[in-house]
């Protein structure tokens, strides 16, 4: 009786609670993707309007994009591409069979090693970003894309090798027992059985990498001298110095380079956190 | 037959370096041959091109200290530094409670919350710069409308101009970026905590107020303290806001210590590398800090 009462008497607070919460959300969330949506406004301005003080332009146009493939900024979209795929390969070859060893194994060196992983995570190229450019230049390596898959692939190491870390400790061993029983050898259970069981670590570790490469800004600002030779985040940057810049393909440039990481990041974010705090929360 | 059980036994023992070399190859290259390498120039005389002219002994440190700028460029960092983290996390305790609620459309707002993180901090500078741009600016438009600033196109409407409003700009920017990482971070945190903790709270007639300082705050501190030493990192080692938005200009009033470094790269490659050696001190003793405090050697993931 009393259970039927008491929502009547009282003024049902609980939904406008809870209306206030969702709105202030939405206000935040909003205030977060506005400089992205700016971005795409801006891509979609007429070439006539793009130094016009207006908050929405008159007409929209795709034009920006069309004609961007067609410009001197496609070729840094390839660098970029070329770089964030190469890091990717680069840091699945060297972390898959590092993580699986030190997940598996207890070797001389594993806590060495494992500590070596964690120092890299905290040291960023901006730190030494003259050593690095000492170094590359020694090799005659300066204005190469190699050198920037790399460097790259170094920095990133170490979110790789957490995320599938953990991925490969989580497989229980006696699975594996059970497919070599069977008749599996040492390699035909690691691609059959424990590879397929930790994919979606591989998949979160490669799409952070391809992300985060294709995001790096100072080592090209460093490494590259030619401006065909630069990814797009430098060579957007510097276009904006230019006397006579061509806003429309700089803002369809900055559109390619940011909407397509968005929503592949939100494919991982779950598992991002867990793979940048590693080694220091469980 | 009797070299066989010799030669397995050294295969057993290099076997570990054959799974984990590449990595450490690969470490050794990137990481640790740069760190040396820095060092090294340091104390020798590099000419413009990066032709060595011999050693400098401490002769790089000695015109490092000596710059007019290098104190100036010393303070800004560590208020930079101090007052991104500090607002990130406030701000970024605030939201995680925010979005530990149930309502419609929490999936949404969360991914909305992503986009800054997951975007390249050089184009979410350059959109910023686009919007602070005294003659077509948004964020200018804006304040003209509001009856802040009487014109674009004068000096009053161009933020970026002075350091004076340049470097809450660009605070604010940093704060922007490193929020949803920080959100995140403590949302896994108050996951953690479990619901009968709260129930206990409840029961007690504990406030809302007093539930969240002394039940929801303490159990929180792992993951609060994690973000936010992460946090110092990237904010201490930020360049591209700064790059992009000011150059760290006018003269070098909005630099910090990595602008400053990067800019001597182009005149003085020695001082420059001393630079980053001071700054890569001020990283170690960082991380020093952040290993103490999450005591590393315990928590490893096994």
């Amino acid at each position: 009786m009393t259970s039927h009462k008491a929502p009547r008497r009282m003024p049902n607070p609980a939904p406008l609670k809870k209306v206030l919460i969702a709105a202030g959300a939405y206000v935040i969330a909003i205030i977060f993707i506005f400089p992205y949506l700016q971005m795409i406004i801006a891509a979609l301005r007429p070439r006539e309007e793009q130094r016009e003080a207006l908050y929405l332009p008159s007409s929209f146009h795709w034009s920006a994009f069309t004609e961007f493939w067609s410009g001197g900024l496609a070729g840094n979209l390839l660098v970029t591409l070329e770089v964030a795929a190469g890091s990717t390969i680069l840091v699945l070859l060297v972390a898959l069979p590092a993580a699986y060893y030190s997940a598996r194994h207890n070797f001389r060196g594993r806590m060495v090693f494992l500590f070596l992983v964690l120092i890299t995570q905290m040291f960023q190229p901006t730190a030494m970003l003259v050593g690095i450019y000492r170094e590359f230049a020694q090799f005659g390596m300066v204005d190469s894309v190699w050198s920037l898959i790399l460097v790259n692939g170094g920095f990133n190491l170490a979110f790789a090798v957490w995320i599938l870390h953990a991925y490969f400790a989580s497989i229980p061993r006696e699975l594996e027992e059970a497919a070599a029983m069977d008749g599996s050898g040492r390699f035909g259970v690691l691609f059959r059985v424990t590879l397929p069981l930790a994919m979606p670590g591989v998949v979160t570790a490669l799409i952070f990498t391809f992300i985060a490469a294709w995001n790096e800004f100072v080592v090209a600002l460093t490494l590259t001298t030619t401006p065909e030779n630069q990814p797009l985040t430098v060579a957007l940057n510097s276009y904006i110095g230019q006397y006579q810049v061509d806003w429309q393909s700089l803002f369809a440039g900055s559109v390619i380079a940011t909407i397509p990481v968005i929503i592949l990041f939100a494919l991982i974010e779950r598992k991002v956190v867990s793979g940048l705090t590693a080694g220091s929360i469980k | 037959m009797q070299q066989m059980p010799a030669l397995k036994r050294v295969a057993r023992k290099l076997e570990p370096l054959a799974w984990i070399g590449p990595a450490m190859v690969l470490i050794a290259v990137v990481v640790v041959w740069p760190v040396i390498e820095m060092i090294r120039s340091s104390f020798l005389k590099i000419s413009r091109f990066g032709v060595v002219q011999g050693s400098n002994g401490t002769g790089n440190y000695a015109k490092l200290f000596d710059e007019a700028d290098f104190g100036g460029v010393m303070i800004r960092s560590v208020i930079w530094v101090v007052a991104v983290v500090a607002l990130t996390v406030l701000i970024s305790l605030g939201l995680a409670q925010l979005f530990n609620q149930r309502f419609p459309g929490r999936r949404v707002t969360r991914w909305a919350l992503i986009a800054p993180w997951a975007a390249s901090v050089v184009m979410t500078s350059i959109m910023f710069k686009w919007m602070l741009d005294p003659e077509v600016g948004l964020i200018n438009m804006i304040r003209r409308d509001l009856g802040l600033i009487d014109a674009l196109g004068g000096a009053d409407a161009d933020p970026l101009g002075a350091a004076s409003t340049a470097m809450p700009w660009l605070i604010a920017v940093a704060v922007f970026v490193s929020v949803p990482f920080t959100t995140y971070a403590l949302l896994a945190g108050l996951a953690t905590i479990p619901a009968e903790v709260y129930e206990a709270a409840r029961v007690d007639g504990a406030s809302r107020w007093r539930t969240y300082w002394s039940v929801t705050l303490p159990l929180l501190r792992p993951a609060l303290t994690v973000a936010a030493l992460i946090n110092v990192m990237n904010v201490f080692n930020n360049f591209p806001i700064i790059w992009v938005m000011t150059h760290g200009q006018p003269g070098y009033s909005t630099a910090t210590s990595t602008i400053f470094m990067f800019i001597l790269k182009g005149s003085d490659i020695g001082e420059s590398a001393a630079m980053s050696v001071v700054n890569f001190g001020m990283v170690i003793v960082l991380v020093a800090i952040f290993l103490k405090v999450t005591n590393w050697k315990t928590e490893v993931p096994r």
